[in-house]
C-alpha cells in the first residue's frame, strides 16, 4: 500500500533522512522508532506532505506522492496526528470532527453524513459526542483522543500517528496502544505509528523499523527489536534514553 | 414557542417606524445606521474570523465612485453599475487575498497590506482628479423630478428606508448563511491554525478568499447605496484610513461575533459621533476623533466582545453555569 525508496531529505548540508526505504501492507502496524534527532519525523513530515523530499520516492496505492501539499495528502486518503496536539480551540469538540470528517473528504460527502462519521469517530476514541463539550475540558489524553478522532474521521486508509504516547501516564499509554490496535481492526486502516519509546508499542505492532542519524539500522518483528545490537547500542549504550521509556521491554 | 417570532416582529415594528411620523433628522439617523449597519456586517463576516481588514474603504470606495462614475458620465443606471462595482471589487478582493493567504500573510501583516489597499484606492480617486474632483468628491447627477427606479434615487425619505432595510436585512441574512455554513467551520479552524486545518483537508487559501470576495462584494454594495442616498461622495469619506478604520472600531464596539452586534455599533458610533458634534461642535477641532480613538483602545480592553457580546454574557450568566469563555479577539498568532 505504501512503499517507501531511497527516501532523502536533507537541510543544507546536513542529512536528516538518507536513503530510508520500507513497505507497508495493507492492514499491517507499522512502528517507525528511533531515538530523538533520528530523522523518524522528518520521515513522517515527508509522507504527510509537511516536508518535501530531497531525493526519493514516496508511492501510495501505486501512485507518487512525494512533494504533495498536505490538503492533497489528506484527500489521497492518509490522515495524521500532530505530536502537540493542535485541537481547533475555537470550535467545540465535535465541530472539530465534523470539520476533518466533512473536508477531509474533499466536501463530497453530506453534511450529515460528516456528522455521523464524526459521532462515530468520537465514539471509537471514547470521547462525548455531545455537541456542546469544549475543547479545553479535555486534558492531555483527552486532547491526544481528540487528534486520533480528527484523523480517523477524514476516512483514511492509512493513518500516521505521530508520538501518541507523549506525556501519557502508562495506564494511558496502554489505552492508547491498544486503541490504534482497536481502531486498525474496527476501520480496517493501515498504520504507521512513529515513536521514540519503544516499551508499549511493541505490544501492538507488526513490525518496527529503527532509525538512527536518518538511517534505518533496524527491521523486524518486535520481539527480535530487543534484542538486536545496534538497537540495543543506540537505546541502552548511549545516554538517549527518554525517562518516560516504559520499563516494560 | 417559534424561534422567529421576535425577529417576524422586530422587522415588522421597523417596517412600521415611517409611519411613526418622524421628522426627516430621525429618518435619516435611521437610514444612516441602517447603511452603516449593512457595512459593518459586511466587514465582520471576515473579521469574525481574524482577518481583521484595515483597508475596507477601498471597496466602500469602489462601490461609491465607480457607480457614480458610470451614471454622471454614461448615464449607466446603478442596476447595472452595481454588479459592474461589485464585480471590480471581488477581481481586487483576489489579486490581494490571494499572495496573502497563499503565502500566509496573517495578522498584523494582514492589516498592514489592507491598510495600504485602502489608502491606494484613495489615492487614486484623489488622483484621478479630472473624472473624479479629486478631494473635493463628486455629487450623483439628480433626476430632474428627484425620484427614478432606472436612477435608484428616491426623493422621498420614506422610500430609501425602505431599501436601506431590504439592504440591511440582506447583511444579517448573509451572516446567518455564512454562521450556519460548513464555511464557518473551514474558517474557524484556519484561523487556529492552519497547518492542522490543511492536515484535515481544509483548503486555506480557498476558504479565506471566498470569505474575502464575499465581504468585498458586500461593502461595495454598501458604498454604492451610500452614494446614492447622500448624493455626494468624497473620497475621505468613502476610502481611505479613516473610514475603514471607522468600520473597525464600529464592529469591536458593537460586537464581533454576533448577527446583530455591527448594527449595534452603527448605532453607538453614531450617537456617539452626533453627541460629540452637538457638544463640542467646532469648537476644538479634533476632540472628537480622539475621543473615538480613546474609546477604541477602552473597548479593546475591557469590552472584547462588545456591547452585545458582553450583553449577552450579562444576560446568560447565572442562568448557565459558566462554561468555556466565549472567544474574545483572539491574538492572532
Amino acid at each position: 500500500m505504501l512503499k517507501v525508496t531511497d527516501l532523502t531529505k536533507r537541510f543544507g548540508g546536513f542529512t536528516a533522512v538518507n536513503r530510508v526505504s520500507f513497505s507497508l501492507e495493507k492492514g499491517e502496524i507499522l512502528g517507525l522508532i528511533g531515538p530523538n534527532g533520528s530523522g523518524k519525523s522528518t520521515t513522517f513530515n515527508m509522507i504527510a506532505g509537511m516536508l518535501r523530499p530531497t531525493s526519493g520516492s514516496i508511492e501510495f496505492d501505486g501512485r507518487e506522492i512525494g512533494g504533495l501539499p498536505p490538503i492533497e495528502i489528506c484527500h489521497r486518503g492518509i490522515g495524521r496526528t500532530f505530536q502537540i496536539p493542535r485541537p481547533f480551540r475555537n470550535l467545540t469538540i465535535l465541530e472539530n470532527v465534523v470539520t476533518a470528517a466533512f473536508f477531509g473528504q474533499s466536501g463530497h460527502v453530506s453534511r450529515s453524513k460528516a456528522h455521523a462519521q464524526a459521532e462515530e469517530a468520537l465514539a471509537l476514541v471514547g470521547l462525548p459526542t455531545d455537541p456542546r463539550a469544549e475543547v479545553a475540558s479535555l486534558g492531555a489524553a483527552g486532547l491526544k483522543k481528540l487528534e486520533l478522532a480528527r484523523a480517523i474521521a477524514t476516512q483514511p486508509r492509512l493513518l500516521l500517528a505521530d508520538e501518541s504516547l507523549g506525556g501519557l501516564d502508562e495506564t494511558e499509554m496502554n489505552q492508547a496502544a491498544d486503541m490504534l490496535d482497536h481502531i486498525r481492526r474496527e476501520k480496517d486502516i493501515t498504520i504507521i505509528w512513529v515513536e521514540h519509546i519503544m516499551g508499549v508499542l511493541m505490544r501492538v505492532v507488526d513490525r518496527a523499523i529503527v532509525l538512527d542519524h536518518g538511517e534505518k539500522i533496524f527491521e523486524g518483528l518486535p520481539r527480535e527489536v530487543a534484542k538486536d545490537p545496534k538497537v540495543i547500542e543506540i537505546y541502552l549504550g548511549t545516554e538517549k534514553i527518554s525517562f518516560d521509556e516504559a520499563p516494560a521491554t | 414557542m417559534d424561534k422567529r417570532i421576535p425577529a417576524v416582529i422586530g422587522i415588522a415594528a421597523l417596517a412600521a417606524v415611517p409611519q411613526l411620523g418622524l421628522g426627516n433628522y430621525h429618518l435619516h439617523l435611521l437610514i444612516t445606521v441602517l447603511i452603516w449597519g449593512f457595512v459593518y456586517t459586511s466587514w465582520s463576516v471576515m473579521g469574525r474570523f481574524g482577518m481583521v481588514s484595515l483597508g475596507h474603504g477601498a471597496f466602500l470606495g469602489v462601490g461609491a465612485y465607480v457607480v457614480t462614475m458610470l451614471w454622471n458620465s454614461y448615464g449607466l443606471t446603478p442596476w447595472l453599475g452595481i454588479p459592474a462595482a461589485v464585480a471590480m471589487s471581488m477581481v481586487m478582493a483576489l489579486l490581494v487575498g490571494y499572495p496573502c493567504f497563499r503565502f500566509r500573510i496573517v495578522g498584523h501583516y494582514f492589516a498592514l497590506v489592507t491598510l495600504a489597499l485602502g489608502e491606494v484606492v484613495r489615492l487614486t480617486i484623489v488622483g484621478l482628479r479630472d473624472q473624479t474632483g479629486g478631494s473635493l468628491g463628486m455629487t450623483v447627477t439628480a433626476v430632474p423630478d428627484g425620484t427614478s427606479l432606472l436612477a435608484l434615487q428616491f426623493g422621498e425619505r420614506t422610500v430609501f428606508f425602505y431599501v436601506a432595510l431590504l439592504v440591511w436585512l440582506f447583511g444579517l441574512w448573509v451572516w446567518r448563511v455564512v454562521d450556519r455554513s460548513m464555511l464557518r467551520y473551514a474558517l474557524e479552524a484556519s484561523s487556529e491554525d492552519e497547518d492542522a486545518a490543511a492536515s484535515v483537508g481544509v483548503n486555506v487559501t480557498r476558504a479565506k478568499l471566498a470569505i474575502t470576495m464575499l465581504s468585498a462584494a458586500m461593502t461595495t454594495l454598501g458604498g454604492a447605496l451610500y452614494a446614492q442616498y447622500q448624493m455626494y461622495i468624497n473620497p475621505e469619506t468613502v476610502s481611505g484610513i479613516g473610514i475603514s478604520l471607522q468600520i473597525v472600531f464600529a464592529v469591536i464596539a458593537g460586537g464581533l461575533f454576533t448577527q446583530l452586534g455591527p448594527t449595534v455599533g452603527a448605532m453607538f458610533t453614531l450617537l456617539l459621533a452626533e453627541t460629540l458634534r452637538v457638544s463640542f461642535g467646532h469648537d476644538i477641532h479634533g476632540l472628537d476623533g480622539t475621543v473615538y480613538g480613546l474609546l477604541l483602545v477602552l473597548f479593546i480592553i475591557y469590552m472584547p466582545k462588545g456591547i452585545t457580546g458582553s450583553l449577552a454574557a450579562l444576560l446568560t450568566r447565572g442562568r448557565a453555569e459558566p462554561g468555556a469563555p466565549a472567544a474574545g479577539l483572539a491574538p492572532s498568532r
